[in-house]
């Protein structure tokens, strides 16, 4: 069995960076139009992030909303709704948390922060739910509703930090910038590593993947939720109520969200901003899919998609390429590593390429 | 149009897969006019081979020889230029197209815009008159019932200008009158010289059908021979490599306290309709009830029903003196409901589920496979495993999925799962269609072993054999109503087809 495991491992590694390394090649036809060194472009890209504290730090920074989003995603796929709602979730969340520190600057850090969380789980939640709501009561479909309700979650959001709770300050000096006053030191997450952004947020991310694990696998409302996704039918067969099942699914994916808004607001801005989200309501789609819609493989994927992150970043300053290049590579190696899922979920063409590779069969004696 | 075919060999044909060899050396031929059977349990490579012959696998050894001469066959439309026609065991139809447009489809044209829907009306209609099959050419698929369904796959292949039919279990989704049209529609053709191949594992239709048989096993043909020498069990025998002998009741119970009552019960269907009319039916402690009908009288309104899976108008369902009407499902598991349900692989598991996750399924949720909604790993590892062993369940591991499991083994996780509850009572909804006769066996004899533990067994089946070998009494169901009540030992089975068909001995009452 450890032997099967192992291989499939080695499978899966392989399937995708190939799918990587053919994004790449796609990419750097880009770069050489934009005349630029592909070589030196991608070499700055997967090195520099790892080369020093600074880029090591920043990848972690964006794994923690990453790996929140991801498990809110991975939860909701499970119980087979496709949450594309992650954005505005991530807003509704970030303003419920914003304000509940606003309103309490001087409670102790213990209990404000917590309170802060909560906060944004429940406003994520509520998003998230609406469309959960919709779909098992209502029949509408949850991948229109969600991305709707991203375009009125944004608004809600650019109206509060705009207008009622604007920072003081850009009202006196006129600058106007639409953002929330800075939140007291109370509301602030803990940074773990010294002149660095990177806070105690990553922490607090991989226990709740941990305990998202635990929750799907091991208790029974977590095999309820599985069961009610993957086939409604047997879930009605054995007394389930599929339809509360879909809501709630819903209210915990939106509620991981909007901790990854809190995670964001308390963490890194310390307020409120126009930018919030960052995308990382779409890129956590990518991040579940990426990590197997399983927590534990959620964990190093939004680690890798820090690296990708943070890697373009630092690659547009060193090689200088327009940043639509960077998102255009981004998003081919995000294309990328969708299409490959074919390679886990086509059973027989696994079977065909893992034989290729002797990872079967005649593989087994030699026992590598 | 292609060729007559006189002849059609296929000699020494293997088709390996990753991992199996479906078909091993295998040499068939047919001749025209002649209906040849293709016999074997599931997987024992019967489609892989026919998929080979139609032009959609390649195989790695082995030729196909048309009229002495060798033809290559790489892809459907090669096979239908050489007049080899396949018809599959799921249809492939659009539903929201028309019988017309479907066919259509399958026609080449010179025109690459226009479909020549008048010339191929005109085509259906003349295939529809030479071979006596009605078919309306613009109702829409959707409209039409399964077997009027493959009247249209027929009738598309026909129009293709096929001279060898290959059915693909045709027979797996009709009723018993679907199936005696089908099977006196195929003589027809083979009297017109058509040659027909027939994949089935269903033995009584093969006797009916075929002119000669060959049978596979494993990949491998074990027997070729006509049809007419043989008798049901020695093919059945070949099939499975062991001898099979389908169990029957020895004798009759006489049991009669109740464990389950169905009293004057009316519930609404999918589609709105009362489905279920003033149904009535007791089941005794230790006896098995069959419910014989055409499906679509009710049948899975009525297993739905007792399960608490739809909720009934009126009437009254008591399982062991308790009333169970239109509780919530888990609470009438929990007093002892077992239920096999029709759709094994969508409802009575979930195939992306672990064979360990189906087994639990009705009883994760309570100790000691759980315990403060925390599922216990170690005990739910060793009840399962332990069921894998009992019932014989053949999958690597018990977290192997089920989808990956055949059709029998799928069925023995259900069995495994609903018997080892105890239950008081067991609903069994067609609980060997589609499954190999050695499988089928099985599962007979498990509602035997539960009946004589004192069990109530409703079984519900549109196959009469299998009522008239298990059942102690059987009821028909017509119309949401039960029709009749028979006792085993003076049931004939034309009297139950007649009762199915809805006519009644007037002088009877019930």
């Amino acid at each position: 069995m450890k032997k099967k495991l192992y291989n499939e491992t080695i499978y899966r590694l392989l399937i995708i960076v190939v799918a990587v390394l053919s994004a790449l090649i796609v990419g750097a036809i880009l770069l050489l139009i934009a005349k630029a060194n592909p070589l030196k472009a991608y070499y700055v890209m997967f090195t520099e992030p790892l080369s020093g504290k600074f880029g090591l730090t920043e990848i972690l920074v964006r794994a923690a909303p990453l790996m929140l989003v991801g498990l809110g995603i991975a939860i909701a796929f499970r119980s087979g709704i496709i949450n594309i709602g992650g954005e505005g979730q991530i807003m509704i969340g970030a303003i419920f948390g914003t304000f509940i520190a606003l309103t309490f600057p001087n409670l102790p850090t213990y209990i404000l922060l917590p309170f802060v969380f909560i906060a944004s789980f429940i406003g994520g939640a509520i998003w998230g739910g609406i469309a959960g709501w919709m779909k098992a009561y209502l029949s509408v479909n949850e991948i229109l509703s969600t991305i709707m309700l991203n375009y009125i979650a944004f608004q809600v959001y650019m109206f509060l930090i705009r207008g009622p709770l604007i920072d003081p300050q850009e009202v006196s000096y006129g600058t106007g910038v639409p953002q929330t006053a800075l939140l007291s030191k109370n509301a602030w997450l803990v940074r773990i590593i010294p002149a660095s952004r990177l806070h105690a947020g990553i922490i607090v991310a991989v226990i709740l993947a941990i305990l998202v694990y635990i929750f799907l696998w091991k208790t029974t409302i977590g095999y309820r939720l599985r069961a009610a996704g993957a086939e409604a039918k047997a879930a009605k067969y054995i007394g389930v109520n599929v339809k509360n099942y879909l809501v709630l699914a819903m209210l915990l994916s939106g509620g991981f969200a909007g901790m990854a808004g809190a995670i964001e607001v308390c963490g890194v801005h310390h307020r409120a901003l126009e930018s919030i989200s960052a995308g990382y309501g779409f890129s956590g789609i990518v991040v579940a899919l990426f990590g197997g819609l399983h927590p534990l493989g959620i964990i190093p994927a939004s680690a890798v998609f820090g690296l990708l992150i943070v890697g373009a970043d630092m690659m547009q300053r060193s090689v200088t390429v327009p940043a639509s290049i960077i998102l255009a590579i981004q998003g081919l190696i995000i294309l990328a590593i969708v299409s490959s899922q074919i390679f886990f979920s086509n059973i027989a063409l696994k079977e065909k390429i893992m034989i290729k590779l002797k990872l079967m069969k005649s593989g087994d004696k030699d026992g590598s | 149009m292609p060729e007559i075919i006189k002849k059609l060999e296929m000699r020494k044909i293997t088709k390996k897969f990753p991992g199996v060899l479906a078909c091993n050396n295998i040499d068939i031929h047919i001749n025209s006019g002649e209906i040849v059977a293709l016999l074997g349990e599931n997987g024992a490579g019967k489609t892989t081979l026919m998929n080979v012959l139609f032009g959609l696998y390649q195989p790695e050894h082995g030729e196909i020889f048309l009229n002495e001469k060798k033809v290559v066959i790489n892809s459907p439309r090669k096979a239908f230029a050489y007049g080899i026609g396949m018809v599959h065991q799921h249809f492939m139809l659009v539903p929201n197209l028309t019988v017309l447009e479907n066919i259509a489809l399958g026609f080449t044209s010179n025109k690459i815009f226009k479909l020549e829907l008048n010339k191929v009306r005109t085509k259906i209609d003349e295939v529809s008159k030479e071979y006596g099959l009605s078919v309306n050419p613009d109702a829409y698929i959707w409209q039409l019932s399964v077997g009027e369904q493959q009247r249209v796959e027929l009738i598309k292949v026909l129009c293709l200008g096929a001279n060898l039919l290959i059915l693909d279990e045709p027979t797996a989704a009709l009723t018993p009158q679907e199936t005696d049209e089908l099977i006196g529609l195929l003589k027809i053709m083979a009297k017109k010289d058509r040659s027909i191949i027939f994949i089935s594992h269903k033995l009584n239709e093969v006797k009916a059908v075929s002119d000669r048989v060959c049978v596979l096993r494993n990949g491998s043909l074990v027997y070729e021979g006509t049809t007419p020498e043989h008798s049901v069990s020695t093919l059945a025998e070949k099939m499975a490599g062991r001898e099979i002998s389908m169990p029957t009741l020895k004798e009759k119970s006489h049991a009669t306290s109740p464990i389950l009552e169905i009293k004057n019960v009316f519930a609404k269907g999918s589609m709105g309709t009362m489905a279920l009319d003033g149904f009535t039916l007791t089941v005794n402690r230790g006896e098995i009830v069959g419910i014989a009908g055409v499906s679509g009288n009710g049948q899975k309104e009525l297993a739905d029903v007792i399960n608490g899976i739809n909720h009934i108008e009126s009437g009254q369902i008591l399982l062991n003196d308790e009333d169970i009407t239109n509780k919530a499902p888990q609470k009438i598991i929990n007093k002892g409901m077992g239920y096999i349900p029709e759709d094994r692989m969508h409802e009575g598991t979930i195939p992306s589920f672990s064979v360990k996750e189906n087994i639990i399924m009705k009883d994760y949720n309570h100790p000691p496979l759980s315990k403060n909604t925390f599922l216990q790993n170690k005990i739910i590892e060793n009840y399962s495993s332990e069921l894998i062993n009992n019932f014989d369940i053949k999958c690597p591991d018990n977290k192997t999925s089920c989808a990956s499991l055949s059709g029998g083994n799928v069925q023995k996780v259900i069995l495994a799962r609903e018997l080892s509850r105890k239950p008081k009572m067991l609903i069994a909804s067609y609980p060997i269609r589609g499954l190999d006769i050695g499988a089928a066996e099985y599962v007979h004899e498990q509602l035997l072993e539960a009946r004589s533990e004192n069990i109530g067994v409703l079984l519900i089946s549109e196959e009469l054999d299998e009522l008239l070998d298990i059942c102690d009494r059987i009821a028909v169901i017509y119309e949401g109503k039960t029709l009749d009540i028979l006792d085993r030992d003076i049931d004939t089975k034309s009297k139950l087809g007649l009762l199915m068909a809805g006519i009644k001995d007037e002088k009877k009452v019930i």
